[in-house]
């Protein structure tokens, strides 16, 4: 077979040539694949790693928030919640009917929860409900087998135990705002919140902690699929202990009730804030949670301001507690002693204007103790007219008046100690005597705030310079105080009146009071926040009463005190916005707050008890 | 029969179940573990179950199998009788499913067999391959080199190469011709013509560029730069590129590939299901299934060297030649060697269209083994 025999040749020639070219396509394939993973191996591994594997960040635990005995001012607790995995629930709408039948969810939540899995991946957990309680969790977590998609989770909200009597000293915390959100990569966990308001603002570096990281097995889309070691776990904040007794603080706010008040209770040996309370209050918890506009609406248009933290904000005319600063300038430059003696007639004149006593029918022959006792004005006027106001200013300035003592609680106000230089500077205009003889009865322009007015009765009560503290810095470390540049026999006397005003006879006495409580030292101090018109004053009914008057016109209530008289321990300053007189509204608060420090001890060591 | 026959007829004689024990099972036992990596890989990439794939596959392999053994008992000289009944079949099915199937079937281009689907286009790559030897049968090594007997191979060869580029299915169009030019080659029409071909297409090339559709035209761009288009097409080769090259030597072990499990593979269990394998099973896992590959194809190339018919000769050959091209165009485009073109690794990849190319073209090359030592006239079998 020739021709056979040929066509055989080149078939078997040209079969053996493509099978070299098999081969050699072949060896480069194999040669590719060598280049690739061996050559390059190290390479892919990276990017296969860079791939899968994604840094996630761990939400540090927040620092708590104590008062001196331990008890919890702000808490983190469980918050139980449950979510929905919708990629992971076989039908929707039957699942969510039937976490219906367990949680308390109203069709609008619903449809507002259906709306948010259609926005998102289906993936990314859909929160159904929060802040569960245990029953209801566990009947959640008994159902979950046939409830595909749906998973319990126990995560951490900040919960403030003590509510509305701390909102002002704590705070709250909130979500970050959107332009924050690049500062820290924090920011951008879900749920992540920071402090807002109050302490846990200003500390919110302390009680924040440190993050900690997790690496995470993604797959292509991003889901967490594992999560793979090594895992550095966040460091929990400080905790951040204060100097306040909650036990007070609750006492004060409940006592206070309605009222629009500032009061500020402190321990006179170390200047410890044991109270600072600001009525009315609001619920933090309900910011820390979300706050819906109604709410938020109300809490802004309230005419009590509840916002607004008025123990270190609110900034009042001291009214006739200022007058021990008054007298001890006097006593100070020598123009007085404690028996000089003035006659009060209800009215004085300067020029052609004239002050009044707030007594319309005078006090009579009065000396510096029942000047201060009886809150005579016209006492004061008399010291007005020989005392420059600098002097006055520099007084009440050694006293705390004007200073900001920065004790950690934002919005601290520095009231305003008028001198004739502020007076030069602020009105472009001279310092009138007139004025003077305003500041000395505490109306004029003059202003503090309660904590000022309580740190000014400290440092009267001790003779030192006592600075508020509420934050434990050191420990127990002891506290020394300097003491205060005052004469300490003028001081003593001035101490001597106050316990005067509580007497027979004094702005503050209380009749029912028993004689084996403790004695106490005082002042009261009526502020007028409107004008007296000379025809109201010479109308038929004289001035009118408070009771007469609408709420925003009435006078503010004060009363600064310490206890007890002989042996002064705790200080402290009430205003009460609008309250009407200090002796019918304010001193009788302060006695009761008084008592009740007492009554606690706080303050008192285990070798004193 | 004349005596020129002699040894045949008395071969012949041997039965069906001789035939059968005569089959060469070392190619069967290769291509069993060739399916067998495929049932491993779509086992992982289902993350560990048979359902849905790789159950399934095994049914199709089990069925395609069972044909395959069948074919290959089948003596020769029919399917010397059916080469030019086939082709004729698969260009009607070709129209079928081209003309009427674009308007009367939704488009769908495949034909339900109820246990897989068949596209006509992978019978008629065996058909051609079939009808091309048949005709070269029937000529001799003069006939054979003249140029006129390439005007009827020519036509066997373009005729489905033209219907099915219009589908368009340049993988499949690119397997008819090569296969077919693989049997005119091997025939021993002129060797300048393929040069002179050669030169001819690079030409073409500018030109043919103009009528590839847009979306063929980003393909070949984005094999030229895969970087390119990092989220399109380019996301493909360059994930397919990091699962083989972080494989490494041994692989990250089988279940364990991160990029086919956390699915930044695309079409792991069809095209990309070599990438899914080297990734698990390293460089050493892609030489043993490349050998394995590389065995079965040379066998099938060579074993016409050993066949007394031109028939045999040239359908053995120029079925390797067209199933080393799937091989080649599946696991260069997953290396980056080759744009994507959609072609699956057959017997590996899940779906039913290619294995069945595969094991009817291993039945025909087990055939022509079987059969190698029977003659057949020029003019064909005279069984039919």
């Amino acid at each position: 077979m020739p021709r056979e025999g040929l066509r055989y040749q080149t078939y078997s020639r040209r079969t053996l040539l493509l099978a070299g070219l098999q081969g050699l396509a072949l060896a480069a394939l194999g040669a590719r694949l060598y280049y690739l993973s061996v050559v390059n191996g190290e390479k892919y591994r990276l990017r296969a790693d860079k791939n899968r594997i994604s840094i996630r960040l761990i939400a540090p635990e927040r620092g708590e928030i104590f008062d001196r005995n331990g008890e919890k001012l702000a808490t983190n607790t469980q918050d139980l919640r449950v979510l929905l995995v919708p990629e992971q629930a076989d039908q929707l709408q039957p699942t969510l009917k039937k976490v219906q039948q367990i949680i308390d969810l109203d069709d609008r939540g619903l449809s507002r929860i259906e709306r948010r899995i259609r926005r998102q991946r289906k993936f990314v957990p859909v929160t159904l409900a929060q802040g569960l309680d245990w029953e209801t969790f566990s009947r959640l977590n008994v159902e979950i087998p046939r409830l595909p998609g749906v998973q319990t989770d126990a995560g951490l909200s900040r919960l403030y135990p003590g509510g509305e009597a701390i909102a002002h000293l704590v705070g709250y915390l909130a979500g970050p705002d959107e332009e924050d959100v690049v500062k820290s990569p924090l920011y951008q966990l879900p749920g992540f919140k920071i402090g807002r308001q109050g302490l846990e603002r200003r500390y919110e570096s302390t009680l924040r902690g440190a993050s900690g990281t997790r690496r995470v097995e993604v797959n292509s889309v991003g889901r967490e699929i594992r999560e793979l070691p090594p895992r550095e776990e966040a460091l929990r904040g400080s905790d951040l202990h204060l100097t306040l007794d909650m036990r007070l603080q609750q006492y004060v706010m409940q006592e206070l009730g309605e009222e629009a008040a500032g009061v500020v209770v402190l321990d006179i040996a170390t200047g410890d804030i044991l109270t600072m309370a600001s009525s009315p209050g609001y619920d933090p918890n309900e910011f820390t949670r979300g706050i819906s506009n109604a709410n938020w609406q109300a809490l802004l248009k309230d005419p009590r301001a509840p916002l607004l933290n008025k123990s270190v904000s609110g900034q009042y005319p001291p009214g006739s507690t200022i007058k021990m600063v008054v007298a001890l300038a006097a006593l100070e430059q020598g123009l007085i002693s404690p028996d000089t003696t003035h006659y009060c007639n209800g009215k004085h004149r300067l020029g052609n204007h004239t002050f009044h006593c707030w007594q319309n029918r005078g006090h009579g022959k009065v000396d510096l103790m029942q000047a201060i006792a009886k809150s005579c004005d016209v006492y004061f006027y008399e010291l007005a007219e020989k005392l420059d106001i600098d002097l006055i200013a520099d007084m009440a300035r050694r006293f705390g008046m004007g200073a900001v003592f920065d004790v950690g609680i934002d919005g601290e106000k520095e009231g305003l100690v008028p001198t004739r230089e502020w007076k030069r500077i602020f009105q472009q205009q001279s310092w009138q005597l007139g004025e003077t003889l305003n500041v000395a009865i505490g109306q004029g322009a003059m202003l503090a705030t309660p904590l000022q007015l309580a740190v000014m009765t400290a440092r009267l009560a001790s003779g030192q310079q006592i600075t508020p503290r509420i934050v434990h810095k050191n420990g127990d470390e002891p506290v020394f105080h300097q003491p205060l540049d005052v004469n300490p026999f003028h001081l003593e006397t001035v101490k001597r009146t106050m316990e005067m005003v509580m007497e027979q006879g004094g702005t503050a006495h209380d009749y029912s009071r028993r004689k084996s409580a403790p004695r106490l030292a005082g002042k009261t101090g009526t502020a007028q926040v409107r004008r007296i018109t000379l025809e109201e004053r010479a109308g038929e009914g004289g001035v009118l009463d408070n009771s007469e008057l609408p709420w925003q016109s009435r006078d503010h209530a004060l009363f600064v005190g310490y206890a007890p008289a002989e042996n002064p321990r705790y200080a402290v300053s009430v205003v009460v916005q609008h309250g009407g007189g200090g002796s019918s509204v304010a001193a009788p608060l302060a006695r009761r707050f008084l008592d009740k420090t007492l009554e606690l001890n706080t303050t008192q060591t285990e070798e004193q008890a | 029969m004349g005596t020129a026959h002699m040894f045949g007829p008395r071969r012949l004689q041997k039965s069906v179940w001789q035939r059968f024990l005569g089959l060469n099972w070392g190619i069967v036992l290769a291509t069993v573990m060739l399916a067998s990596a495929g049932f491993a890989m779509l086992y992982s990439v289902a993350d560990g179950t048979w359902d849905p794939w790789a159950s399934r596959q095994m049914v199709r392999f089990a069925i395609a199998l069972a044909i395959m053994l069948i074919i290959a008992v089948i003596d020769i000289r029919y399917w010397v009788a059916v080469a030019y009944p086939a082709w004729f079949a698969g260009i009607l099915l070709l129209f079928a499913v081209e003309v009427v199937g674009d308007t009367g079937m939704g488009g769908q281009r495949w034909l339900d067999l109820g246990f897989m689907r068949l596209q006509p286009s992978e019978l008629v790559k065996i058909a051609t391959v079939m009808a091309i030897a048949r005709y070269f049968h029937g000529r001799s090594q003069i006939q054979s080199r003249s140029l006129r007997s390439l005007i009827v191979p020519l036509l066997l060869l373009l005729i489905p190469f033209a219907l099915v580029v219009r589908q368009p299915d340049l993988g499949t169009a690119l397997m008819i011709i090569t296969g077919g030019v693989a049997v005119i080659f091997l025939a021993g029409a002129p060797a300048w013509l393929f040069v002179v071909s050669g030169i001819g297409v690079t030409a073409a090339i500018p030109i043919a560029w103009q009528f590839l559709r847009p979306y063929q035209k980003d393909r070949i761009l984005t094999f030229m730069n895969p970087e390119s288009d990092p989220l399109g097409a380019g996301y493909q080769i360059t994930q397919s590129k990091i699962a083989l090259g972080s494989g490494g030597m041994t692989g990250k072990g089988f279940l364990e590939g991160t990029q086919s499990h956390l699915n930044f593979l695309p079409e792991m269990k069809t095209d990309f299901i070599f990438t899914v394998l080297v990734e698990e099973f390293g460089l050493v896992g892609a030489a043993i299934v490349l050998a394995l590959y590389g065995i079965v194809l040379t066998y099938g190339l060579l074993i016409g060297i050993g066949c007394r018919n031109q028939f045999g000769r040239l359908l053995a050959s120029g079925l390797a030649v067209t199933l080393f091209l799937y091989v080649l165009i599946n696991v260069g485009m997953v290396m980056g060697l080759l744009p994507v073109v959609g072609v699956p690794l057959p017997l590996i990849s899940y779906g039913g269209s290619a294995m069945l190319t595969w094991m009817l073209a291993y039945g025909l090359i087990l055939s022509v083994s079987t059969h190698r030592h029977v003659t057949i006239a020029p003019k064909g079998s005279g069984i039919i």
